[in-house]
């Protein structure tokens, strides 16, 4: 789960990490109010939105007076912000964070995850802040400084003062910059976070580290235990169609093809996408039913599919396994009945009872496409979906 | 032979008295030797009770003592999965497979922790589990599609490896072990140390390697694979159309940051000598041509 920059602020503060004094605003009057609150002077106005790059997209705004303020705040809230992160459709901008500028003398980078490799949560830091972390990455790996912590005794100071020097935070500060990565471990720690980062971390012209942005991911499987991370969740900034299946407890993504994939097992539901590419479709979706393909999930998921109006076929791929292919088959013939399926339908089953299943779906009088296995079901759908 | 484990395996179910595990006890203990195997299960407040004649006990170190179980089995609900895991380590069980699928990520960091030192052997979690066909089953696979053979399978997810085990069918070729290690970022043993028991496995004459986006696993192995495996080894990674930054159902399978993407592990397999395919339909007739 993610959460806004200035609700990413809120939870770093209460971890004692120092950030711009700022006002989080839901309409353009409240950013006025808050312009005033915040006093004269240079002022940022920021969209909120869960994706990174808002400044390139236009969403960022410096302003020196109340009417640039009130022309930014007009401008940014309700745009249509499009971002490297946001797809071509961009997203709509709902929330703005109005806050007091600051006088950047270093813009650094600060940032921890879980390393799979060491099988613990690493803190990276590098001077090149502000920019995408993703490219200094790729282009400057050298510049990207890594301490990795220990499970049993958490961030050493020492860890985060040699990091603060790596990156060149000037000696008289290095003590703010190992505080706020301290407050930034404890903050990751406690609330289960799957990413954090502080980018840029700034140095101020007045001897002070603040984090300037702040970006926080969560571990889903943990949000049962964080109940006041829930309460961040914005169901705006999430595809409806990812939350309806999530109710169903479907795991569901949208793609931009047009063959509708229903699956179970996340592996097999991938490789199902793979092989409909490889046989010349493009996958509208990635979706697992899970070990269940109970006659009531397999409905909702082609409810959901069919909801893409540029849907052409739907492609079933189920290997049974324990589950009985006759008890899948009546669930999907049910299914395909209940929302009077209208696309070409492919179904392939494999598993226990697979004869009687396939019996099931030919005498179901239903116009669905039996297929022998994954190469001939892919081979089917590709076809059935140029029509 | 196997790896892991055959029928002088002797196992206990942590959460024997949930629905599913007590669903696939009974399941695993149809399958081939598992009424020997199977001696006992843990849940705590009901030891001194049985189901199906199979003892339980409060403790997994009481369950130990009392049957010489050497393996476990969670089916614990993830809140209390990695205390599970934890429990079973702190009694000396050689292998502990977990199953249970969204166990926070921070639990497991902990219980990778503790487990330092430690002899035991972690598979999953969030996996379908272990079987050596003809001998044993551990976990949630369908015993019936397998059969005793000279392939080793190791893999990240569940229906995928059965996909792979069916297509084994399908041309006569039986396995020796199936591993599935599971599809969340922090876990027990990965493809390579799986790769390493196979290679060291007489039975086994060559491995399906089933990989996913997400991760440098399957790097790490092709690497080891290419200056030590004296097996063939094939591959395939789901998930060339994966978009980044969306997690695609497994905790683990995302890529991030540029990194773990299919493409970019089947060019490393393929560069270590490894047979790779594009196609999931054709993982058994890969690595039929390498035989």
């Amino acid at each position: 789960m993610k959460i806004h920059e200035y609700q990413a602020k809120a939870l770093l503060q209460r971890y004692g990490v120092a950030v711009p004094r700022g006002v989080p605003c839901f309409s353009v009057e409240e950013a006025v109010a808050a312009g005033h609150t915040l006093g004269a002077g240079v002022r940022v106005v920021k969209a909120q939105i869960h994706a990174g790059g808002r400044g390139k997209g236009g969403g960022v705004k410096v302003v020196r007076t109340d009417d640039e303020l009130e022309t930014a705040a007009r401008q940014i809230l309700g745009m249509q912000l499009v971002t490297h992160q946001t797809g071509p459709h961009g997203q709509t901008v709902h929330r703005l964070l109005v806050e007091e500028g600051a006088d950047i003398r270093q813009e650094l980078y600060v940032g921890m995850v879980v390393d799979r490799n060491t099988q613990q949560v690493a803190l990276m830091a590098s001077a090149a802040g502000g920019m995408d972390i993703e490219e200094v990455a790729a282009s400057h790996p050298e510049q990207i400084h890594t301490a990795q912590v220990d499970p049993g005794v958490g961030l050493r100071p020492e860890q985060a003062e040699t990091l603060a020097r790596q990156i060149g935070v000037p000696e008289s500060l290095v003590g703010q910059a190992r505080d706020l990565m301290l407050g930034l471990y404890r903050a990751f720690d406690d609330t289960d976070a799957s990413l954090a980062e502080i980018n840029p971390m700034a140095v101020t012209g007045d001897g002070k580290v603040l984090a300037l942005d702040a970006k926080f991911n969560f571990d889903a499987n943990a949000l049962y235990r964080h109940e006041d991370i829930q309460a961040w969740r914005d169901l705006d900034e999430e595809d409806p169609n990812e939350i309806e299946a999530s109710r169903f407890g479907l795991s569901y993504i949208s793609l931009e093809g047009n063959i509708g994939c229903l699956v179970n097992g996340a592996g097999l539901a991938m490789a199902t996408m793979d092989i409909v590419k490889l046989y010349g479709g493009n996958p509208a979706n990635f979706l697992d039913v899970g070990g269940g393909a109970t006659t009531e999930k397999v409905t909702e998921a082609f409810k959901l599919m069919l909801s893409n109006p540029g849907l052409k076929a739907i492609l079933v791929n189920i290997f049974g396994g324990i589950m009985k292919c006759d008890v899948i088959a009546e669930g999907v013939v049910a299914a395909a009945r209940q929302v009077r399926l209208a696309v070409p339908l492919v179904v392939r089953l494999e598993g226990t009872n697979v004869e009687l299943g396939k019996q099931i779906l030919a005498d179901s009088g239903l116009p669905i496409l039996s297929a022998v296995n994954m190469a001939d079901a892919a081979a089917q759908v590709v076809a059935a979906a140029r029509g | 032979m196997s790896i892991l484990i055959d029928k002088n395996t002797r196992v206990l179910t942590q959460g024997i008295t949930g629905k599913t595990g007590l669903f696939h006890t009974r399941l695993c203990r149809d399958y081939a030797f598992g009424t020997e195997c199977f001696v006992a299960g843990v849940t705590p407040g009901k030891g001194g009770q049985s189901v199906e004649e199979v003892p339980i006990y409060n403790t997994v170190a009481e369950a130990r003592e009392q049957t010489g179980a050497n393996a476990s089995v969670i089916y614990v609900p993830p809140p209390y999965a990695a205390a599970a895991i934890d429990e079973a380590v702190a009694a000396g069980i050689e292998l502990v497979i977990c199953i249970t699928e969204g166990i926070p990520v921070r639990d497991m960091i902990r219980t990778r922790y503790r487990m330092r030192g430690s002899k035991s052997r972690l598979i999953g979690p969030n996996c379908p589990g272990v079987i050596t066909p003809g001998q044993i089953k551990i976990g949630i696979m369908p015993g019936h599609i397998h059969q005793p053979g000279p392939i080793g399978v190791v893999s990240r997810s569940g229906t995928l490896t059965y996909e792979a085990v069916g297509q084994l069918r399908e041309l006569g070729l039986g396995q020796s072990t199936c591993v599935g290690i599971g599809g969340d970022p922090v876990n027990g043993m990965k493809h390579l140390e799986v790769m390493q028991m196979f290679n060291d496995d007489p039975a086994t004459e060559a491995v399906i390697m089933v990989g996913e986006i997400g991760g440098s696993d399957e790097e790490i192995c092709a690497r080891w694979i290419k200056e030590h495996m004296r097996k063939p080894v094939i591959g395939f990674i789901a998930g060339v159309t994966a978009p980044p930054g969306k997690r695609m159902g497994h905790a683990g399978a995302i890529i991030s940051g540029g990194q773990g993407t299919a493409q970019e592990k089947l060019a490393i397999m393929e560069e270590c000598g490894i047979k790779i395919t594009r196609n999931p339909a054709e993982m058994g007739s890969t690595l039929k041509s390498v035989l």
